[in-house]
């Protein structure tokens, strides 16, 4: 006998036939022009997994599982080449570029899928496509190409907010491996993981920017303990303590002490990421919002009948487009020079920042009370915006990092045309 | 932290201010101070909540703005504002409320004689626990359309429907509704205000957890749940007049509110004094971060400042001036932002899911700054204070309306 009689909560959200003609929904429609014909099947085919596989219910039984991701989806990712696909063909890979990935993210965005692609594929996969180790490339891509290994890269620190060169965490040298010691925090993705790459001081002060080194650590090593815990967004992650643990010379990454641009790179290569990520998410509570205005009825009209709100619903759109814009121009800058790489990753971020959370807030604002229960997906959109909002640096951050490589070039150029 | 005293304190009132600040450091427990931090929606934990209850109502503060006649204290405003100030100083458990601030007035004004005498005492003394059942699924802002049906049935009426968003509920003994007794002409014209013991035949109540994982809204079913005509509150037909009464005292209480918003700001403020700013030095003195709590800083003031003025001119017993839903939409909006700032300040901490931690009794270790595990919750729930009791679009309407003429 239930508690409570079973009336579906949200019986007065939107119905069936009045859904919105997918047609006419953007869905990255101005920047659709970009993608090539492989591409755009890419994009369907993974926008059907997610709409066909990660429905919010299907989403919410793998949240609340005990191992917080589900294996049947990794494999099904596997299976369409999801997890080989930005490594290099003679690695294993299917020679996917940056374009492959924003789609692919954009896609998990829309389902707000929690599986740990962006950690073991964006991340790991990153650290491992531009390191130079060729003997732990042969070793882990296989790995995680064909779904057998996931992993999770540990560069957070509880001091070192979003600065990635303020690393506490010492590697010291060993006969011919190294020893490290420290703490990382909030690694997301660390309790699945097979593997960790760790940022690691191996020379110089907290806050050099020489001296940091990277290396993959066995998650199983002796000296490797975590402490793992959900996050708001409906994913796991783990505060990893690193006592004493021995690796061989052939853990490390690059070459020892010049670790940081290996590191920005891969940062900003999983800023942009979440960059397309978020698009997806918004253009989803753009679609939902507009939906539910439509049918929710207040003061005998329905609430898209009000100026107020169809202002604000333009508001959105208007977020949405520009989010779609710039996770699209972060990711095609990902291959320039590191300065120009930077700018454009952190405008996007910086923008994104802002117009998630104006997106999210302005999607329970409009949904009103019933968009603040867990029952309804709404919030959980929200929740994955506001994570992304700090993940890789929040907007403040960026702006800041947008504007130290604007004014070095650009503004110098703006002044001189003035002139 | 600044601190804000009311300027030329007479000597009672000095006098009183410490008399105050000794109760509450003689009364609260470091539990109950922990109650009165981890509040993230409107309230403390409910046990808590209860036990300070009794506390004030033994000390003659149980509802300190009530008439003396009904067991209130006769405090001036300036009092009053004093005792706030004090409060929010002493962070007490935040008790639940919508029985003496909400319905206690109405009952007050509209209420029989065998009424007052039958709830007031009991809500003074914390025996009486009521949920305030106003919106329902299909009327939120747009309250006076309300479809809980009450039906005549000799000295009864029926109630069929149901109640939404209704805080504590589950924590209830008691529940003052609006219902539909009449379908005839203007949608506000067939409206009874009833008053039902929660433990009636027929009522359930459905847990509702919010987006940060708390359960603090409920919703309440009426399946032929007979209340005695003896528990209407006003005439029948009538409730929305009474009801108008009470929203009028919802939209007031500026000083409780601009005292949990200097909270917030007081927990931003020390979170940022301990956090990195990522560089070798501390957030606190980050350009950009520390100008953004000068502006909610500055804004908090400013309500504070005005909400005092507003206190000033009101005369005893007078109802609020019409300008309070100017300070309501801005105290609201900035009360969100103040918790935006909260999360950014401790950046990757914000992630964790730790509902645990934020217990009063026997927490979890934190993960992350300890100051931070309320950070995130209350950003999540605090969306919804522009939208309970009506959005800011309505309050624009209504000031646009009421105020501006148009």
């Amino acid at each position: 006998m239930p508690y409570w009689p079973a009336t579906p909560l949200n019986s007065t959200a939107c119905k069936p036939e009045q859904k919105l003609n997918r047609a006419q929904s953007p869905q990255g429609a101005d920047v659709d022009h970009v993608f090539n014909d492989e591409q755009r099947m890419l994009r369907d085919s993974v926008r059907r997994l997610v709409s066909q596989r990660y429905s919010f219910e299907q989403r919410r039984a793998i949240v609340a599982s005990e191992a917080g991701w589900s294996p049947e989806i990794w494999a099904e990712f596997a299976e369409m080449g999801l997890l080989a696909l930005p490594f290099a063909e003679q690695d294993g890979g299917m020679g996917g570029g940056a374009l492959e990935t924003l789609i692919v993210m954009e896609a998990l965005g829309r389902g707000i899928v929690v599986e740990p692609y962006l950690p073991t594929v964006v991340m790991a996969g990153g650290l491992l496509r531009h390191c130079g180790n060729d003997e732990l490339k042969a070793r882990l891509i296989p790995g995680i190409a064909e779904g057998r290994q996931r992993h999770a890269f540990a560069y957070t620190e509880p001091r070192s907010r979003f600065n990635p060169a303020n690393v506490s965490t010492r590697a010291r040298r060993e006969g011919g491996g190294y020893r490290l010691d420290g703490y990382k925090s909030v690694v997301y993705g660390a309790p699945m993981a097979d593997g960790l790459f760790v940022t690691a001081r191996t020379a110089g002060g907290e806050l050099d920017r020489q001296g940091i080194s990277v290396f993959y650590v066995d998650a199983r090593a002796p000296g490797v303990s975590r402490r793992d815990f959900r996050t708001i967004d409906g994913m796991r992650a783990s505060e990893v303590q690193l006592s004493g643990v021995a690796v061989g010379g052939d853990a490390l990454l690059g070459p020892a002490d010049q670790g940081l641009a290996l590191i920005e790179r891969v940062l900003d290569e999983s800023a942009a990421a979440v960059c397309a990520e978020a698009a997806g998410a918004m253009m989803v509570l753009n679609d939902k919002t507009l939906e539910y205005t439509r049918t929710r009825v207040a003061f005998g009209q329905t609430l898209s009948a009000f100026q107020v709100i169809q202002h604000r619903l333009v508001d959105l759109r208007v977020a949405c487009e520009y989010g779609n814009a710039v996770a699209l121009m972060a990711a095609l800058k990902l291959d320039s020079a590191p300065a120009e790489r930077a700018r454009a990753v952190s405008a996007a971020k910086a923008m994104l920042g802002r117009d998630s959370r104006y997106v999210g807030q302005t999607a329970i604002q409009l949904h009103g009370a019933i968009g603040m229960t867990d029952d309804l997906d709404i919030g959980h959109y929200f929740k994955r915006l506001t994570a992304i909002g700090w993940q890789f640096g929040n907007a403040d951050h960026h702006l800041r990092r947008f504007w130290s490589h604007f004014r070095g070039t650009e503004a110098r150029a703006l002044s001189k045309e003035a002139a | 932290m600044m601190e804000f005293e009311l300027a030329d304190l007479t000597s009672e009132e000095r006098a009183f201010r410490d008399e105050v600040r000794l109760f509450f450091e003689d009364n609260l427990t470091p539990e109950m101070r922990r109650a009165g931090r981890m509040i993230t929606w409107a309230f403390s934990e409910f046990e808590y909540g209860r036990r300070w209850q009794k506390i004030l109502h033994q000390r003659g503060w149980g509802a300190p703005y009530w008439p003396v006649e009904y067991g209130g204290t006769g405090w001036t405003p300036r009092q009053h504002y004093i005792y706030e100030m004090e409060s929010m100083r002493a962070s007490p458990p935040s008790v639940m409320n919508m029985g003496k601030t909400l319905c206690a007035p109405c009952i007050m004004e509209f209420g029989t004689p065998e009424q007052k005498q039958e709830f007031l005492p009991r809500m003074l003394a914390g025996e009486d626990w009521w949920a305030q059942g106003y919106s329902e699924p299909g009327s939120g802002s747009d309250l006076a359309s309300l479809r809980l049906s009450a039906v005549s049935d000799g000295d009864h009426y029926v109630l069929n429907g149901s109640k939404i968003w209704t805080t504590y509920a589950h924590h209830a003994n008691r529940i003052f509704c609006l219902t539909r007794t009449s379908s005839e002409g203007r949608k506000q014209a067939g409206i009874t205000f009833l008053l039902a013991d929660m433990n009636t035949p027929g009522i359930q109540v459905r847990p509702l957890i919010n987006i940060a994982g708390d359960h603090e809204f409920n919703q309440v079913f009426f399946t032929d749940v007979r209340v005695p005509k003896s528990r209407r509150l006003g005439e029948e037909n009538q409730g929305w007049k009474v009801a108008r009464h009470l929203l009028k005292y919802e939209h007031s209480g500026g000083g409780r509110m601009s005292g949990e918003l200097r909270r917030r700001v007081a927990l931003v403020t020390d979170i940022a004094s301990q956090e990195s700013d990522g560089n070798g030095g501390l957030l606190i003195d980050d350009p950009d971060f520390s100008r953004q709590l000068a502006e909610v800083a500055m804004a908090l003031e400013a309500i504070e400042f005005a909400n005092l003025q507003v206190l000033q001119a009101m005369k005893k017993g007078e109802a609020p001036p019409p300008s309070i839903p100017l300070l309501r939409i801005r105290s609201r909006e900035l009360g969100q932002r103040i918790t935006e700032l909260g999360m950014d300040a401790i950046a990757h901490y914000a992630a964790p899911f730790q509902p645990q931690a934020r217990a009063v009794d026997n927490p979890e270790p934190a993960i992350g700054p300890e100051d931070g595990v309320i950070a995130t919750p209350l950003y999540l729930s605090q969306r919804a204070s522009t939208i309970a009791g009506g959005t800011p679009d309505i309050q624009h309407n209504n000031v646009a309306r009421a105020l501006l003429g148009l």
